[in-house]
């Protein structure tokens, strides 16, 4: 381990360390635009220069200079001020004084700098260049004669997204940063150019000209646009959520977060149910919450009464209606919408159990029904990075773009008990196998999926291979709560009363009881419902969700309900006493409480543990997966559906209509 | 940019070029030159099959080539590299043309050297001869572009014309040299004023005792 000694302090840095993480190590900021942590070494901006002896006499790029044993490292000294003074005035040549009219302003990189690291003033006095604005498409909104070719964007694109289509062309002073020939940008994760950017060059489409970071609420949460539980900060003023940023957690997202996370959240002040609804004479009227209650009240269903959640809620809601159903004498709980029945009654064995960061680690890869670029954007990420430590990918499906390469090798489930020999011996060679099921094969092919355990030895000595991947937010807080029953859903069409949690996408037709969705938006749930009470998104709530992996996360609330609209557990609450039911608690915390008495695992927020003691189903695998469960990635659930701009990207992106710049 | 490439209509290209493919003879050429490079490693490629493929649009169109997009994507599917990292090297190299030009490509060089040895003279030669910077003439015959040095300084002002260099031009020479490719003629490349390569000119000015046969100095040294 190199020793180097950076202003005087001596620091013994990791191999292979740079002379830039040596510096921030030691505790020294190192101004920077094109180094990025994630990213691979460009070296391009030349703002991190450092003076090093021994070496020759002239500032060097500390991003890309390893740290090597004894060396000296000055980041103080008058040669790197001057250095940095320097480029910083160069960067400013062509950059245009356009600060007020930024997107970017109060959260610029180059701002920043400039006021800490740069002259405070330009001898620059000839025209400055001008760059026309390039098409990137509905989510990054581009103003080319900012940029300052950091290429962290085109770095992103390749090497992250795997969608390579952000390049530079031209070259010299007419160079210039664009989508291949001004397409819109087909990736699931193009928002994150947006934070990348140092600069205001490309900033957000949907965001544009709405605030100042600095009139913003910061809320911590979690996002519930899938299962993987994206750590987001949700930036609010007054009573709207105008935009979401990722969290940096590095068990689960890293520091990235997908479109749909970023930018449903126009959705959430659109469609929403603002005052409960009662069904008269076929057609849904306002209603007061008594009389809401009253006519559920009126059902008189006794213990014939069911809970179906939906994909987007907490665990607090959840445990609140079983609570309630507990008290009336049901326990026909169940969170799987579509009918899916896979055995639930052991967790681990529809565990994500490698865990998202362990996938990295994985060297063998075979994914089973599984779309896992749209189930899980950020998992799909992680096993790019596996792949480029050395991971073989095989999966079995129709063939379809996961931004990878892929041995694709039939779309038939029996394929699970006859697999070719390319994948045994890949597997057999393979130190950390890992073997995902999608939510696409667990019908007809879990019994099979969980024979490969012993077959291709997923299961060893702290590693375990076995994952499945889930698509809801809710699915593994329900699983844990009990929200699954033996036959799926099937089982509790037959109640007399239903309580349907923001359940979108349940076939309503089956079910002859009384309907009382409690949910936020006015989707096929409520459209279908004899009773609406209105409920809250996650924006408007404070909750748990278990992700994909088994952690519970808590988020906090960022804005309040509109309306009349009130938290879902204080709506089961207060029908349990119009129900004659009281339940024991009357407050968020005393729910709290009571949940982590039933399900203790969900009292830390942790990664809770599930003994792997797999189910031992028979069967084998059966069935020809025709496609992927997710149809189209931007409207999967009530809030993307109602937003603007994620029907813009399905229209564009995936059906392929022509948005024309000139339309806007 | 001063002077940006106007890049034909996509929709066009693309019914004109969509079904490009190699000639029998490109093909060889093709394949040998992908050979040249380790499996994994055919992005290397890229050069060599732009230019063989700007060389057969050229002469399908009886031109000196360019590239259109559908063309930059045939040589990227061939490689198996994103049509973007292609692209980019298309635009990065001034060699390759983004639009059409004509049957000679007059890149006139406008660097220091060039400039102090006359180049003004020989733009001025082009376009009394009718030549527009960065355009085509009517007749299709001639694109004229001002270029950055093209490393013939000593033999400046000079201009590459297709893939030959003119040197030691002026005023006369150019146009004379212009006639003759219009005409349908075939002008010597090289030095216009009789001198081999960069010799001087008039013959040697410096060693002349060494022009015939090899001869020791060392004695003459004082």
């Amino acid at each position: 381990m190199p020793l180097v000694k950076v202003d005087g302090v001596e620091i013994e840095v990791p191999q292979g360390a740079t002379v830039l993480q040596a510096c921030e190590l030691a505790g020294k900021e190192i101004p920077r635009f094109c180094y990025h942590e994630r990213l691979s070494i460009a070296g391009n901006c030349r703002m991190c220069l450092v003076e090093v002896k021994p070496g020759p006499p002239k500032p060097q790029a500390s991003c890309a200079l390893p740290a090597a044993d004894k060396q000296e490292i000055f980041t103080n000294s008058p040669m790197v001020k001057n250095a940095r003074e320097g480029i910083m005035e160069f960067l400013l040549i062509n950059h245009p004084l356009d600060c007020p009219i930024c997107d970017q302003g109060g959260e610029c990189d180059l701002q920043d700098q400039s006021v800490a690291y740069g002259r405070g003033h330009s001898r620059y006095d000839e025209n400055k260049r001008a760059v026309t604005e390039k098409y990137m498409g509905p989510i990054v909104k581009t103003v080319m004669t900012r940029c300052i070719q950091c290429t962290r964007c085109i770095r992103f694109a390749e090497e992250v997204s795997g969608v390579e289509e952000i390049g530079a062309i031209f070259r010299g002073e007419d160079m210039q940063i664009t989508s291949y020939l001004e397409n819109a940008v087909k990736s699931e994760l193009s928002g994150n150019v947006v934070d990348l950017c140092p600069v205001g060059a490309l900033t957000s489409k949907p965001y544009a000209f709405e605030a100042r970071p600095w009139e913003l609420r910061k809320t911590l949460t979690i996002d519930v646009m899938d299962a993987v539980g994206t750590n987001i900060r949700l930036d609010s003023r007054g009573r709207q959520v105008l935009r979401c940023v990722p969290r940096i957690n590095e068990d689960v997202n890293e520091e990235w977060a997908t479109d749909k996370t970023r930018h449903a959240i126009d959705g959430l002040v659109r469609r929403r149910l603002d005052k409960p609804y009662v069904r008269v004479n076929g057609k849904l009227v306002p209603a007061t919450w008594d009389e809401a209650f009253a006519a559920i009240k009126a059902v008189n269903a006794g213990s014939s009464v069911a809970a179906v959640a939906g994909d987007l809620v907490d665990c607090e809601t959840m445990y609140a209606a079983k609570a309630l159903l507990a008290k009336m004498g049901s326990s026909l709980l169940e969170g799987r919408q579509t009918g899916m029945d896979y055995d639930a009654t052991s967790i681990a064995a529809v565990n994500f159990n490698t865990t998202i960061a362990g996938t990295e680690r994985a060297d063998a890869i075979l994914l089973v029904g599984t779309n896992l670029r749209w189930e899980a954007p950020l998992v799909n990420t992680r096993v790019r990075k596996a792949i480029k430590k050395g991971a073989k990918v095989f999966a079995i499906g129709p063939e379809t773009d996961l931004t990878y390469k892929v041995e694709w090798l039939g779309d038939d489930l029996a394929l699970l008990g006859a697999l070719p020999e390319a994948v045994t011996e890949a597997f057999g060679k393979a130190e950390r196998p890992m073997v995902i099921v999608g939510g696409g094969a667990l019908k007809g092919g879990h019994a099979a999926a969980l024979k490969l355990v012993d077959t291709l030895g997923l299961v060893k000595d702290g590693w375990n291979g076995f994952n499945v991947v889930h698509m809801a937010a809710s699915r593994m807080g329900g699983l844990m709560l009990g929200y699954a029953q033996k036959g799926g859903i099937a089982d509790v069409m037959g109640a007399k009363l239903g309580f349907f949690l923001g359940a979108d996408e349940v076939d309503y037709s089956k079910f002859a009881g009384f309907k009382v969705f409690v949910g936020h938006h006015g989707d096929k749930g409520a459209a279908a419902a004899d009773v609406i009470l209105p409920g809250v998104t996650y924006a408007e709530k404070s909750g748990t969700w278990v992700n994909l992996e088994g952690r519970v996360q808590r988020g906090e609330r960022a804005v309040f309900a509109p309306g009349d609209a009130r938290d879902d557990w204080s709506i089961f609450r207060a029908l349990s006493d119009t129900l004659g039911h009281t339940l024991p608690f009357d407050s968020f915390e005393g729910l709290r409480e009571e949940m982590y008495a039933d399900v203790p695992a969900l009292r830390h927020q942790a990664l809770a543990t599930f003994e792997w003691n797999p189910p031992s189903l028979t069967g084998a695998g059966e069935g020809v997966l025709a496609g992927y469960p997710i149809k189209d990635f931007y409207l999967t659930n009530a809030i993307c559906r109602a937003s603007p701009t994620m029907q813009r990207c399905s229209a564009e992106l995936l059906h392929g209509e022509d948005y024309a710049e000139a339309a806007e | 940019m001063a002077e940006a490439p106007k890049i034909p209509d996509e929709a066009e290209t693309r019914a004109r070029w969509g079904s490009f493919a190699w000639t029998d003879e490109n093909q060889v050429k093709a394949n040998e030159i992908l050979g040249r490079y380790p499996k994994g490693r055919e992005q290397s490629a890229s050069i060599p099959l732009l230019d063989l493929a700007q060389r057969q649009v050229g002469a399908e169109t009886q031109t000196q080539g360019w590239l259109p997009v559908p063309v930059i994507e045939f040589v990227a599917r061939q490689i198996s590299v994103p049509y973007m990292r292609v692209y980019e090297v298309v635009t990065f190299y001034t060699m390759f043309n983004l639009a059409p030009v004509g049957r000679f490509h007059v890149q006139v060089c406008g660097t220091t050297p060039c400039m102090l040895r006359g180049s003004d003279d020989v733009l001025a030669a082009c376009k009394n001869r009718g030549l527009v910077k960065g355009g085509t003439t009517p007749d299709g015959m001639f694109t004229l572009t001002e270029v950055e040095c093209l490393g013939t300084c000593a033999n400046a002002p000079m201009v590459q014309i297709n893939d030959d260099n003119f040197e030691d031009l002026d005023y006369d020479k150019t146009t004379e040299i212009l006639e003759a490719l219009a005409n349908g003629g075939h002008p010597t490349p090289g030095p216009q004023f009789g001198r081999r390569a960069s010799c001087p000119e008039g013959g040697p000015t410096s060693l002349k005792a060494m022009v015939d046969a090899n001869h020791d100095y060392r004695g003459e040294w004082a």
